[in-house]
């Protein structure tokens, strides 16, 4: 087992309003932690001092719900690819840095809630403005009434890997979330059962996502990078040309119906 | 307390039951049910499922979560599978054997009727998952892909890479926002439910507090459905998501919801193991690794220090194939379990020292990647050793991995009928919050299926069908008296909830966070209650329990204030509330003089085998609150078993 010295610096903000700043803490990391046990041993500690601990959001410590995520040494995630904060481990920061900088998932769309805690619930409001199949519960179809091709299915299934957690929002210089609309619009376009609202699934999509306050895409390739899941850029494409057929589509069906 | 099940006669055939149950059941006109609003609790597979289907039959729902979105729910995590008796593969499976299997995974402990209604539903939920747009894996001729999970001889299992659980919730979850964009369903995110509120013997609301602003919020409704997962955490250290607890089902327990069987904790055999003091969860490995994996351990103590490598083949013990030849290395998960510790307290442990022991053992891929050849096995497992590695930094390409057992699931839950109603007229619990259809041990890939069915298929029926009987039944009337917020009964249990936190908030000498204590409480759990039972072990932890509690209540620290997002506050309630779930664990491991499924209790054994007392304990033991947690009282639903003959479970 080897330990070794660390200083964090750390964005502490006690509500929206409150003034932030940066804060200091000193830590004896073990190589074999993960970077939110060693928060927890820091949070620990202030505790029993008297102090507030530091707040920040997670759950599954799997990588998989998406509710963890801040920026660590100016990364959204930190600097092992591939990987949320949870699953991030001590020993990548065992040859340096030992300074590590900390803080929030910074972007309009994700208000502050305190200290690295954001607001991301304007991802759900995309998803409500029509990222679903819509179908009762009931009897649909058997299931393989219906085959899709595999490589369809796969990259369908690729695409669905978003796990939400808005990396790639805080690590695009214009804060868009292009990415993570992208990926749903391009799991549930590309199978069979998605076709009937794909026009309207990705014009409403789009347009919930600027009105949510997030930046439109310049092509900057960041949020690929972030992303833990390796969600590919070529979905934003993909939405892009939806959204444009759509736009296309309603202009003809308004011009038609002008016309009669 | 009679206990009524409510479960059709038994003089219907099994296959027939739940189709004349609902076509006995009482029905809402759709005109009415926006009149009626229902609170769930939970946006998991169960209570996502069950809160977009009952909006879009057109009730009024309020459906709650603590996470930031409903997408979060621990549901998200799970890897391996769900099950169906869909019989795609043609290799005789039928709901019939979905429903032998499951009763007699069970250990013989669950309700037959229950158990069936879930298998015949299980080809209804890949019906609407499918679509809905779930990418489950698919052949190269587009059909639907299955797998065998856990040692079952048909191939009924569908999946979505390793994240079946995440892609069965973004199924539900779209469901469920979708359902908000049309109004029907008011989704509360970051919320924890406190309390229940019960007005004249019916449950009418809950008490929450809003995590972003501390605010204490009540919210009446006419119907109140728990969806709130499991309480693996009263371990401290388990598989679960960290935030998952029991609060709302204690909450609920202490208002008089039986709770039903809480020593029937699962045990996953195939988990990573504990680094350190530090570490706050397991992770789990699927348990299809078993599938290419060989166990083993060092033959000799002095062995186990030594790199694998240099430990030769005729001093390595492969204790499950030798113990068991007929299954080998895929015995199921408590029987893997077990053995994985008896080798471990025998000294053959292996791994790093943690708190002065040896706590792992092999689980070696070496003869597979020969066998097989490397690509194969990255084919199959790469995503799972990839996580092995960014958590351990080992590679189990070039070295065995080290797993050891770690609580993962858990059986028991707050008891209800047939319908899914608590003993609290107008509650209902689904998913793995109710205690209903695995009975003593639940099957590999069987939680997601029976979160799914009580969401999306029994709930909105039987929630309906209480609404229809509670109005048939007061005619010309209100179904259900107005109530506001600000009732007596309300304005009660939001004030002792205040006060509740106030006592949280201020022990007399404050020393450590709710972290220090859960841990302690954890260690308890697991050595005396986990694995293994005895008498002794467990009258000791009666007695720990309450001392660890006193100085909890003595000790505890919280910094900020209750008016703010302060996640120490959360957790010193599930903290609390563990405690006392805790103590009950053990009066019911203590009281069940048998071994049975993940209960075992090494009194009673045979050959080192769980040995089952059908003549005096095929019941469940549904537990009532008293006001004194140390003497709870205990009420039977005896357990009848028509179709599917109990008999022993043996794999030697
Ligand atoms: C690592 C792992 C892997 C697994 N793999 C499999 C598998 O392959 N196959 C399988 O069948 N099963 C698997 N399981 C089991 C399965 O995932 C769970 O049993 C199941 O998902 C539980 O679903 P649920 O809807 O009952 O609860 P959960 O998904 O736990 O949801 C609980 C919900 O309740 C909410 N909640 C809880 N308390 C409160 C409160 N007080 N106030 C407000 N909201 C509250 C939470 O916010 C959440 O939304 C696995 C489990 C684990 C831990
Ligand atoms: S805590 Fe769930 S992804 Fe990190």
């Amino acid at each position: 087992m080897s330990t070794f010295n660390i200083t964090l610096h750390v964005w502490r903000q006690k509500s929206p309003t409150a003034q932030g700043k940066f804060e200091d803490y000193k830590v004896e990391a073990d190589e074999h932690m993960s970077f939110l046990e060693m928060l927890d041993v820091v949070n620990e500690d202030l505790i029993e001092k008297g102090k507030e601990p530091i707040a920040f959001d997670h759950d599954c410590r799997e990588g998989i719900c998406g509710m963890c995520g801040m920026v660590i040494n100016g990364e959204a995630h930190g600097p092992q690819k591939l990987t949320t904060t949870c699953q991030l481990h001590m020993r990548q920061f065992k040859n340096g840095p030992f300074d590590i900088w900390i803080e929030p998932f910074r972007a309009a769309g994700f208000p502050l809630v305190k200290d690295l805690v954001v607001d991301r619930s304007g991802f759900d409001r995309i998803i409500q403005a029509g990222g679903y199949i819509s179908i009762r519960t009931g009897a649909p179809l058997d299931a393989n009434a219906t085959p899709i091709p595999k490589a369809v299915s796969d990259m369908a299934m690729d695409a669905a890997e978003c796990i939400g957690c808005g990396a790639c929002v805080a690590a695009c210089p214009n804060a868009s979330a292009s990415l993570f609309t992208a990926a749903k619009i391009t799991h549930l376009g590309l199978l069979p059962q998605g076709q009937a609202e794909r026009p309207e699934r990705a014009r409403n999509m789009v347009t919930a996502m600027d009105n949510e306050g997030f930046g439109s895409c310049t092509n900057h390739g960041e949020c690929e990078s972030a992303c833990p899941k390796g969600i590919s850029v070529d979905f934003i494409a993909r939405m892009n040309r939806d959204f444009v057929k759509a736009s296309a589509t309603a202009y003809d069906r308004a011009a038609k119906s002008d016309g009669d | 307390m009679e206990l009524r099940s409510n479960e059709p006669d038994k003089s219907i055939p099994i296959e027939q039951r739940w189709t004349k149950h609902k076509m006995a059941g009482k029905l809402v006109a759709p005109a009415n049910r926006r009149k009626y609003e229902i609170i769930v609790v939970g946006s998991g597979l169960a209570g996502g499922a069950a809160a977009a289907s009952l909006g879009e039959l057109g009730y009024k729902v309020k459906c709650f979560c603590f996470q930031d979105s409903p997408r979060r729910a621990h549901s998200i995590a799970a890897q391996g599978g769900i099950n169906a008796a869909k019989n795609y593969q043609n290799d005789g499976d039928s709901v019939y054997r979905l429903f032998y299997d499951t009763v007699k995974g069970g250990d013989f402990r669950a309700r037959e009727a229950n158990v069936y209604r879930l298998a015949e539903l299980s080809v209804n939920i890949i019906d609407q998952c499918v679509a809905a747009g779930v990418p489950f894996a698919r052949e190269y001729g587009g059909l639907l892909a299955n797998r065998s999970f856990g040692g079952a001889q048909v191939s009924r299992t569908f999946y979505a890479r390793g994240q079946t659980g995440q892609q069965l919730l973004l199924g539900a979850y779209q469901a469920l926002e979708r359902q908000v964009a049309a109004g029907t369903v008011e989704m509360i995110t970051r919320s924890e439910m406190l309390d229940l509120v019960v007005v004249d013997g019916k449950a009418r609301g809950i008490i929450t507090r809003n995590l972003k602003t501390g605010e204490i919020e009540p919210h009446v409704a006419d119907v109140v459905v728990l969806c709130t997962g499991g309480y693996g955490n009263v371990f401290f250290l388990s598989t679960n998501a960290m935030g998952s607890n029991c609060t709302a089902a204690w909450r609920a327990h202490r208002k008089g919801a039986l709770f039903a069987n809480p020593c029937y904790t699962q045990i996953h055999p195939t988990c990573i193991p504990r680094a350190g003091e530090y570490q706050g969860k397991l992770t789990l490995m699927s348990e299809s690794l078993r599938n290419d994996g060989r166990v083993w351990v060092p033959r000799k103590k002095e062995d186990c220090g030594k790199p694998p490598e240099q430990i030769a083949e005729k001093d390595r013990y492969y204790y499950l194939e030798e113990k068991y030849p007929a299954f080998g290395n895929l015995v199921p998960r408590d029987v893997a379990s077990r053995n994985a510790m008896y080798v471990c307290d025998e000294g053959l442990g292996v791994g790093p020292v943690v708190d002065g022991e040896r706590r792992a053992v092999y689980l070696d891929f070496a003869d597979a990647i020969k066998r097989l050849g490397e690509p194969i096995i990255r084919e199959r497992y790469g995503n799972l050793f990839d996580m092995y590695e960014r958590i351990t930094g080992e590679s189990p390409y070039k070295t065995p991995m080290r797993i050891y057992p770690a609580t993962h699931y858990t059986m028991g839950g707050i008891w209800v009928d047939y319908n899914l109603m608590t003993t609290i007229p107008g509650l209902f619990a689904g998913g793995e919050a109710n205690f209903s259809d695995h009975g003593a041990n639940r099957l590999g890939a069987s939680a997601l299926m029976q979160g799914l069915a009580d969401g999306y298929f029994v709930l909105p029926y039987t929630v309906g069908n209480y609404i229809g009987t509670e109005a048939s039944k007061r005619i010309g009337q209100r179904t259900f008296p107005e109530i506001g917020t600000d009732h007596p009964e309300v304005q009660k249990t939001l004030k002792d909830v205040k006060e509740r936190i106030k006592r949280l908030m201020s022990a007399p000498e404050p020393k450590y966070g709710p972290d220090y204590f859960h841990r302690e409480l954890g260690k308890i759990i697991w050595t005396k209650c986990g694995m293994s039972r005895t008498k002794e072990g467990l009258e000791e932890a009666l007695r720990q329990i309450p001392k660890l509690r006193a100085e909890f209540d003595k000790h505890l620290k919280i910094t900020g204030t209750g008016e703010e997002l302060n996640q120490t506050l959360e957790k010193a309630g599930r903290v609390e509330d563990f405690f006392e779930l805790g103590q009950l664990m053990c009066i019911d491991a203590l009281t069940r003089e048998e071994s049975c499924g993940g209960h075992f209790r090494a009194e009673h054994e045979e050959d080192g085998e769980a040995a089952r007392d059908d003549d005096n304990f095929a019941f469940v033991s549904a537990w009532g609150y008293t006001g004194d947690t140390a003497k709870p009282e205990l009420n039977k639903e005896p357990l009848t078993f028509d179709y599917v003959k109990p008999s022993k479970r043996s794999y030697k």
